[in-house]
């Protein structure tokens, strides 16, 4: 850190510009909840800091077409405060409230906690399981990218340069909806997922599963979605043998690493089992949900 | 060198200004340039909240927020927790009930519950429990500390 500049534009055309042009390392600053502590601890040694939080787009809470769009540097409190976010989507609440303790969700991000691509972040899976997208601005303009097509590996996005998580634009909801996620963890706070799951379903005015999405955490290099382990709930009322294919599809897709944390064996069946007991919760929600 | 960013903020009431480096977070300038050194360093990479500060009302780790983000915004600190000599409801009950032990966690547990009870003024041992999460208590007086914020909450409470 021999010359850190800081930045904090208040246009997001301003923060790309900076962003496009800067030579050397340079980060994009929302909570700081990860990247803080790498410069503490001089994993990243970044020549340019360029600080989002005062860009309007990047803050609200807003409905737009029916669904929610949610700045992708909204904090964890803001959002899990926003009583009608929550009302729509418990289940990417759940992961949320997940993430650190109190003091790091008053300044973690969403955004923070995608762009961080770690395999182990609380928010992804539950966002991949609600169809959220995200809405990235750079240089060349705006383009829409599914969750799960930016992270493409540990610490690696598919960002280009100059390019920023601007909002999570998510689906509007339909009647009989409802999510989850679920993670295990040697403890019960202040913990790194093992296993994560997001669960998504929406059922039929019979009760029968109309679309799911499965997404796991923890158990790849990236936040992974099984679409083999929500078809196997579609068509189903998620009834016992349909929870077993889910658990089976969900262990099917693990490639996970075998660490202090957690075996691979481990993981595996962990995977299966938490896949189960996040779309018996989801369930009970969509049928809360009319 | 880098250069040194001029920030103007609010810390417990009181207008301040300082220079600081990008680098520096929040934590090093309230102990090192404003010489407020209640709040205390325990990790510097926010897993034990020894550090935990209000900014514009949300309670945060100072060490994971940079110096230079500070500009504008109010700062409450533990030295701001006293009204002069009148100690705040939870401070008198951690002296009384023994919720401080060797005392570097004290602080960043007192603003922290404080904020819980703001927030939530009848809060049950588990909400203290979960809320108090990110607070690490290495003489580990855990019982007596959340003993501490309840007899706090029912005092405040006139309960």
């Amino acid at each position: 850190m021999i010359s850190l500049k800081y930045e904090a534009p208040s246009s997001l055309g301003d923060a790309i510009a900076l962003l496009a042009r800067a030579s050397g390392t340079s980060r994009v600053l929302a909570g700081g909840t990860d990247v803080i502590v790498q410069m503490e601890t001089d994993l990243i040694e970044p020549d340019l800091v360029v600080d989002i939080k005062k860009i309007p787009d990047l803050r609200g809470i807003a409905m737009e077409n029916g669904g929610f769009r949610v700045g992708a540097a909204v904090t964890g409190m803001e959002l899990t405060d926003h009583q009608a976010f929550c009302e729509a989507w418990p289940g990417v609440v759940d992961g949320v409230k997940l993430i650190g303790s109190m003091q790091i969700k008053g300044r973690a991000t969403m955004g923070g906690n995608l762009c961080n691509a770690s395999p182990a972040a609380d928010s992804v899976p539950a966002l991949i399981a609600a169809g959220a997208v995200a809405r990235v601005a750079g240089p060349d303009g705006t383009r829409d990218v599914p969750v799960e097509g930016i992270p493409i590996g540990p610490g690696k996005t598919s960002l280009r340069k100059g390019e920023i998580v601007v909002s999570f634009v998510f689906p509007p909801r339909p009647a009989y909806s409802g999510d989850a996620y679920l993670r295990m963890t040697p403890r019960t706070e202040m913990d790194i997922a093992v296993v994560g799951v997001g669960v998504n379903v929406t059922l039929d005015a019979h009760g029968v599963c109309a679309a799911a999405r499965v997404s796991l955490g923890a158990v790849a290099p990236t936040v992974l979605l099984v679409e083999e382990a929500g078809a196997a709930l579609v068509g189903s009322r998620l009834d016992a043998p349909a929870l077993d294919r889910l658990a089976q599809a969900a262990a099917a897709a693990c490639r996970p690493i075998d660490d202090k944390r957690g075996t691979r064996e481990y993981r595996i069946k962990v995977a299966g089992v938490l896949a189960k007991r996040a779309a018996a919760l989801a369930l009970e929600r969509a049928r809360q949900n009319p | 060198m880098s250069r040194k960013y001029h920030v103007a903020t609010m810390v417990n009431g009181d207008e301040y200004e300082y220079l600081c480096e990008p680098q520096q977070t929040l934590l090093d300038v309230l102990r090192d340039e404003l010489m407020l050194t209640g709040t205390k360093e325990g990790c510097g990479t926010g897993d034990c909240g020894a550090c935990t500060v209000m900014v514009d009302g949300t309670m945060i780790c100072s060490c994971l927020m940079l110096a230079v983000e500070a500009g504008g915004k109010k700062i409450e600190t533990i030295e701001g927790m006293a009204k002069g000599e009148e100690l705040h409801p939870l401070q008198r009950s951690f002296l009384e009930l023994n919720g401080s032990q060797c005392g570097i966690c004290t602080p960043g547990i007192l603003i922290a519950a404080k904020a819980l009870l703001d927030r939530n003024p009848d809060p049950t041992e588990t909400e203290v429990r979960y809320w108090l999460a990110g607070n690490l208590c290495r003489c580990t007086g855990y019982d007596k500390i959340i003993l501490a914020v309840l007899a706090a909450a029912r005092e405040m409470r006139g309960a």
